[in-house]
């Protein structure tokens, strides 16, 4: 069974997150960047999967040059291949627009039986571009998986959200985005580092997976941001040494603020 | 005066608070038309709520279909309203389901998509927070009918009486090649609580509440308050409260009146969560746990000790 899992390389949320004050989009050069957690997760399903099932599991980003340490540390935990589209024209692409960019990009990759992401990004959160790769691609989305089981050609997912578990089938080929719950990602081995310096990164630019350049970028976004500010940072108020009365003087200040 | 589609949330007919909401924000740009997708009869259910809540017009999409394949039957019935009712805007809400069907209908119909939007303007002018608050985004959708998705909680609902006039719309049958059919729910059982993102009041716990067993302080303290239960991801992992109610980057996004944070170090991926509540409080035995930097009031002691005196002492002053 081939899978393709989409990762994203995203500030790490342990350092400060910045919009860049010229064009509102992420600061990228101010963050330190990271493979994001969620896909971590969607890797290592991807590998229990394949040692199950077998197969190969390639990794597809689309991000900037920086973006293939996020898939060097996927490869390291023991993915195959990876590609990689980059191209400047990509700068402040949409959401709607990169959906369609990285189906572009899964249509380069031969056989591709299932399509795994994470459910959310820590930076967006849009928490759609998953289905909307489906959706581009006419497949099944089953998403928010904490539990996933290939079956013959049918695939079933555990998909846990607000309202609860829902039990979901649907047919192969399928993308499936996975949740928090889903496993513990695997720590990559000093073997796995060093064996990823050797395996196939295959760089595409817009040209290379046929992306019309009028498709995408911040020029032709379906959205746009008009303005962005920084909040102010919170400050801390009032702290006490518990002295016997601590849950005392909370009911004193939520009276006096008249919360109780 | 255009339509504004508005994706009904509901559960067999029984309408979510967030859609009056929707409502509510969809008068702003026009003339709300409420959609309600699922299995027959929940337009019936549905339909009297709705009028109260100024709904025009309500599309009735039934079928067994529509309950019992995942999303796709939502996005077909939008997309086909789309294309026949020229509206000004479609909204749903910014759950989990709600932001996908918005993301895919608007690749189906070539619109440009919000995402958790929490205030929406006459002029289609959407404020977004991210960063976990750190950033506030205002931002416009410049090609399609927009599409957006808004954060439950985020804008007030209004009564106003609305006609409800029904008209019938038809679900699309799905290719079975790209259908996901649901075998089994398992609902959560929401309790006597508010929903977490709903609740005026989030009392929540970490890893120093130390086991499932000592939450149930957590959750008294947060019955005299009549808020929601929320936890740290750390009391998540270590199996002392269920999943659906952690708090912060990768959870919830909570913004009470009242925050009171019990044993939580205060982590920035927590603090992104539940750093815009109007006042927080916590309790922390570590004088230099992070979460005291931003607390109104903050106690340096044992949670054992302060949180049952609490709850003592709110108890003792209702009288
Ligand atoms: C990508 C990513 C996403 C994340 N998403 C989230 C998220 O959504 N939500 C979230 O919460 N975290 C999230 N985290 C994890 C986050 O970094 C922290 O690990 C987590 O918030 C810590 O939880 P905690 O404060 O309960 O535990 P700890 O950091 O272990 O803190 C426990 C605190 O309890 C105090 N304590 C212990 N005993 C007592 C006592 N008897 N009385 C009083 N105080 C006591 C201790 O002093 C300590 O400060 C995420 C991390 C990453 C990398
Ligand atoms: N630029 C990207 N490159 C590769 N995968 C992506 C990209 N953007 C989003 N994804 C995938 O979609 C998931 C959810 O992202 P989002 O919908 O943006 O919250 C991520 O965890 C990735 O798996």
């Amino acid at each position: 069974m081939n899978i393709v899992v989409l990762v994203k390389q995203v500030p790490d949320t342990n350092s400060e997150r910045r919009l860049t004050d010229s064009d509102h989009t992420l600061d990228r050069a101010s963050a330190d960047v990271v493979l994001d957690e969620i896909n971590e997760r969607a890797v290592e399903e991807a590998l229990r999967l394949q040692e199950a099932h077998g197969g190969e599991v390639t990794v597809v980003t689309m991000g900037p040059d920086s973006a293939t340490d996020a898939l060097r540390k996927a490869l390291s935990m023991g993915a195959d291949k990876a590609v990689h589209l980059s191209d400047a024209a990509l700068h402040g692409s949409d959401a709607v627009q990169t959906a369609r960019a990285l189906a572009k990009v899964i249509g380069t990759v031969e056989g591709v039986d299932l399509v795994l992401a994470g459910n959310e990004a820590t930076d967006g959160r849009m928490g759609a571009v998953p289905a909307m790769v489906a959706e581009v691609l006419g497949l099944p989305a089953l998403t928010h998986a904490r539990k996933v089981e290939v079956d013959g050609s049918t695939v079933r997912v555990e998909r846990e959200t607000d309202e609860g578990v829902a039990f979901v089938e649907a047919a192969l080929p399928a993308l499936v985005s996975v949740g928090e719950k889903i496993n513990e990602p695997r720590y990559p081995s000093f073997k796995g580092i060093m064996a990823a310096k050797k395996k196939p990164v295959t760089t595409l630019g817009l040209a290379d997976a046929g992306i019309d350049a009028a498709e995408v970028g911040l020029a032709n976004a379906a959205t746009t941001v008009v303005e962005a500010a920084p909040k102010p940072p919170r400050s801390g108020g009032q702290k006490v040494e518990d002295a016997g009365d601590g849950g005392v003087r909370i009911a004193e200040f939520l009276a006096a603020q008249k919360l109780i | 005066m255009s339509e504004v589609l508005v994706l009904v949330d509901h559960v067999d007919g029984e309408v979510k608070k967030v859609t009056f909401e929707l409502l509510s924000a969809a008068r702003r740009l026009g003339e709300p038309a409420a959609v309600v997708v699922g299995a027959p009869g929940s337009a019936a259910k549905a339909k009297e709520s709705l009028a109260r809540f100024g709904a025009a017009k309500v599309y009735v999409a039934e079928s067994d279909e529509a309950a019992s394949l995942l999303v796709t039957p939502k996005v077909d019935v939008l997309a086909a309203l789309v294309g026949s009712a020229s509206p000004a805007a479609v909204l749903v809400s910014a759950t989990a389901e709600g932001k996908e069907v918005a993301g895919r209908l608007a690749v189906r119909v070539g619109s440009g998509v919000l995402a958790d939007v929490v205030d929406l303007d006459g002029e289609g002018v959407a404020t977004q927070s991210v960063f976990g608050g750190a950033y506030t985004v205002k931002a416009k959708v410049t090609t399609g009918v927009p599409v957006i998705s808004v954060r439950p909680g985020a804008v007030e609902a209004e009564e106003a009486a609305g006609a409800a006039a029904e008209e019938t719309v038809e679900v699309p049958s799905v290719d079975p090649a790209r259908a996901v059919r649901i075998t089994r729910r398992e609902p959560v059982t929401g309790g006597d609580r508010p929903e977490l993102t709903e609740a005026s009041v989030v009392v929540s716990g970490g890893r120093g509440v130390g086991s499932a067993d000592n939450f149930a302080l957590v959750e008294k303290l947060a019955d005299v308050l009549g808020g929601a239960v929320g936890a740290s991801r750390a009391a998540v992992d270590s199996g002392y409260y269920p999943h659906q109610f952690q708090v912060g980057q990768t959870g919830k996004t909570v913004a009470p009146q009242l925050y009171i944070a019990l044993g939580i170090s205060g982590a920035i991926q927590h603090r992104a969560g539940m750093q815009t509540s109007k006042t927080i409080v916590a309790v922390n035995k570590d004088p230099e746990a992070p979460i005291f930097e931003i607390a109104d009031f903050g106690v340096v002691g044992d949670l054992f000790q302060v949180a049952p005196q609490l709850t003592e002492e709110i108890t003792k002053r209702r009288g």
